[in-house]
């Protein structure tokens, strides 16, 4: 038995669960004060004045890190806000966040990224802005990479589109791998033109049900294109929400050529089809698209074997009037924060250290995180963690989010795994299952 | 039946109990006065967002045969313009006190949408590329007034199938029915996929109209020569048009179908247009007595005895229209024409 406080402060002991980090598990409680990781033992003492946090039957891991939200401010604060998107992180487990650039204005200059860093200053999780390849992400002229880079950027993309010229993208990783930072240029794969007027998967639905599609080829050539211009740079690459078997199978083979490409599975890719279309229910229309059976095998396939070695929720938050539209009117993007855990333990048979590896140890080396996320649960650490109870079920229910919007596409469906205590540099943000601010 | 979304939603038996009702109302049509008072106090909604007389027209026509109510609102000279969503505006004409709406919308599944929000029956008027009901049933009873039942016929639907509402409904409810549907067309001019259609697809026309017994032609839209769907008009019209020369090679008894509006000398050659197996004009007429038969069935209740009592002309049988009302036929607000 050793002292669970060493510092001075109130501290927090979080007891009768298992740790698990991409290292291993191991039986354990874990004090916190001070922000940081004190202890991690068995049976610790509980010094007096320390607050305990019960884990029995759960996992405490470091918390997730989130490589793909969109948290719609500035600009669009009717969908989200830093701060309720963050909250939807907290309740998901997660305790960073990498906010995309797609707002209004788009996250191009260094203005703007100030602007989201002080908007994350009082989030219930960290938030780090993405910064957009392009200005404006109009995929003309690239933006000021280096003037983001300098306020800690590291992932950039035009996410929302692809940059769709071949030219400029081979620029943007040329001039990428001269900063004087370990960035990464992170694509929405999805070649337009061939997209055009697309509103879900080309296929035997699309055919059915009268709506424009978009072909797997569209993610995939674009996928080939960017592996391609990697091996020609030498830049860092990262592909966004993989969706068809063909680009797990294109980056299985880069991986193996030895190119630095890391690759991401969202919740929603891993569990729903483009049968889900069939209501005309604008919930189930994201980009790139729900894809067929055997695309969401390939994608868990993936995911198993380390193909996609990320899960991130690509988190879209729309409100209730813009899905209220009929299909191919409707904007494309559902809601992921609070669902991703649960979709992740009900359809992938991982190990519990693998799964933390996807949604945290990799997502932090790849944001560049790694000072503060991704573990591992040890004494000195910041306490970033995330308490989950991997067999309690739960059923979805509509409005079931802390999200200013409404488009669950997961409603009436019973997950496995649920977030019980979120801790932010040791501040409790979510206990039982509740946030707490 | 709720609604009419989908022709896939229909059975072999909903089809046929349509057709013959239909039966019904084209004798209706027929009397000097075509009117009967089967949903009068009832009203019925056109929702029209896309530009289509000839479906509109149709339906009033037939809603004010059936002495039920009609209003009309087009997207072109409405609160559509003022940035009104679909939904607000189903709110609205629910409101209204609206007992059926027909829904015209250039984007798939918009009745769909609709009939989600609103507690008012739903008929789909033709929804972007995906359905077009009223018009598959149309076409069914106009063939099966030619050729009897439908059972092993073949029908040949040519054309820019990939985006057209009238191909899927035929397809639906001409196959419900025991024919044999081919689809004749360019790849480009396909659907992508017709994994899961009672239909088989090829690109040769001429490989196919032996065949046939029916050939429904659809409508060759001027842009798809922009998107480089097909190189030309020209070229179209030599591979897949209705030609005098391909007309004159047919049997006397095949029919040939087009849901209008016709491009003269595109898909169909004009003097074809005129032939004596051409029933484009019986299509229209018979799309007001199919589209009273829907209506008849959404509102009026779904058994065959009110069906045999409404359409009789006899002013002293008991029936339900008589129940409904004891005012002489037309006397009703939807009774001016």
């Amino acid at each position: 038995m050793s002292q669970a406080s060493r510092g001075s402060g109130p501290s927090i002991v979080i007891r009768g669960g298992r740790v698990v980090d991409a290292s291993g598990e191991r039986r354990a409680d874990v004090a916190v004060v001070e922000g940081r990781v004190a202890a991690v033992e068995a049976d610790l003492d509980v010094p007096s004045g320390a607050r305990v946090l019960d884990a029995g039957g759960c996992v405490v891991a470091p918390g997730f890190v989130d490589l793909h939200a969109h948290l719609r401010q500035p600009g669009r604060e009717e969908a989200e806000t830093v701060e309720s998107g963050s909250r939807c992180a907290a309740l998901g487990g997660f305790t960073a966040v990498v906010a995309m650039p797609n707002t209004t204005p788009a996250i191009d200059s260094a203005s703007v990224v100030r602007e989201v860093i002080e908007l994350g200053r009082t989030a219930l999780c960290e938030v780090h802005p993405s910064g957009a390849i392009t200005v404006d992400r109009a995929g003309e002229r690239l933006a000021p990479m280096g003037e983001m880079a300098d306020l800690g950027v590291r992932i950039f993309t035009d996410d929302g589109t692809g940059v769709q010229d071949d030219g400029l993208m081979r620029r943007a990783m040329e001039y990428a791998v001269g900063l004087p930072y370990d960035v990464v240029l992170a694509q929405h794969c999805e070649n337009d033109r061939l997209c055009a007027g697309g509103h879900m998967h080309e296929g035997e639905w699309s055919s059915r049900l009268g709506i424009a599609g978009q072909p797997a080829e569209a993610e995939e050539a674009m996928v080939a294109r960017d592996i391609a211009l990697a091996r020609l740079t030498g830049a860092r690459i990262h592909m966004q929400h993989m969706s068809t078997a063909g680009s797990v199978a294109l980056i299985a083979a880069a991986r193996a050529e030895g190119l630095a490409i890391s690759a991401e599975a969202t919740p929603h890719h891993l569990l729903l089809t483009h049968a889900e279309c069939a209501s005309f229910d604008p919930t189930f229309k994201v980009n790139p698209p729900l894809r067929t059976d055997a695309d969401v095998e390939a994608v868990r396939r993936g995911v198993l074997d380390g193909t996609l070695d990320v899960i991130a929720t690509d988190h879209a938050p729309h409100p209730p009037e813009a899905k209220d539209e009929p299909f191919d009117l409707a904007p494309p993007g559902m809601l992921g924060l609070e669902f991703a855990l649960g979709v992740a333990l009900s359809v992938l048979d991982l190990p519990l250290p693998e799964l933390v590896r996807r949604l945290s140890t990799r997502p932090a080396e790849i944001a560049g995180l790694t000072d503060s996320q991704g573990g591992p649960v040890e004494p000195g650490r910041p306490a970033n963690l995330c308490v989950f109870d991997p067999t309690a079920t739960w059923t979805v229910e509509p409005g079931m989010t802390a999200s200013r919007s409404r488009n669950i596409p997961y409603v009436g469906r019973t997950l496995s795994g649920r977030v019980r205590h979120t801790l932010r540099a040791g501040e409790p943000v979510v206990l039982d299952g509740t946030p707490q601010r | 039946m709720r609604h009419l979304l989908s022709s896939a939603d229909l059975d072999r038996d909903d089809v046929e109990a349509l057709l013959d009702l239909t039966d019904s109302f084209v004798e209706v049509s027929n009397r000097a006065i075509p009117k009967v008072p089967a949903l009068r106090g009832r009203t019925v909604a056109t929702m029209f967002f896309e530009d289509s007389t000839r479906t509109r027209l149709s339906f009033e026509t037939a809603a004010k045969r059936l002495s039920a109510d009609t209003m009309s609102f087009s997207a072109s000279s409405s609160s559509v313009n003022k940035g009104e969503s679909l939904r607000d505006t189903a709110l609205t004409l629910e409101a209204m006190g609206v007992d059926a709406v027909v829904v015209r919308h250039r984007s798939s599944g918009a009745p769909h949408r609709v009939a989600s929000w609103v507690d008012v029956r739903v008929v789909n008027g033709g929804d972007g590329w995906h359905d077009h009901p009223t018009q598959g049933l149309l076409d069914a009873y106009t063939l099966r007034g030619r050729l009897g039942p439908l059972d092993g016929r073949r029908v040949a639907i040519v054309g820019d199938v990939k985006h057209s509402r009238v191909a899927r409904a035929d397809v639906a409810i001409l196959t419900t029915l025991g024919a044999e549907v081919t689809l004749v067309a360019p790849p480009t001019l396909l659907p992508p996929s017709i994994e899961g259609w009672p239909a088989t697809a090829v690109h040769d026309l001429d490989a196919v109209l032996p065949e046939v017994d029916a050939v429904v032609l659809l409508r060759m839209q001027r842009e798809r020569m922009t998107e480089a769907l097909v190189p030309s008009l020209r070229e179209y019209t030599a591979r897949w048009g209705l030609t005098v020369d391909r007309a004159r090679r047919l049997r006397d008894d095949v029919v040939f179908m087009h849901p209008g509006p016709m491009n003269r000398g595109v898909e169909i050659a004009p003097e074809v247009a005129d032939d004596p197996r051409a029933v484009i004009v019986d299509q229209v007429r018979n799309g007001v007595a199919v589209r009273m038969a829907v209506l008849f069935r959404l509102l009026a209740g779904e058994g065959p005895e009110p069906v045999a009592d409404v359409v009789s002309d006899g002013a002293d049988d008991r029936s339900v229209a008589a129940d409904l009302s004891e005012q002489p036929v037309g006397a009703g607000d939807g009774g001016a024409t």
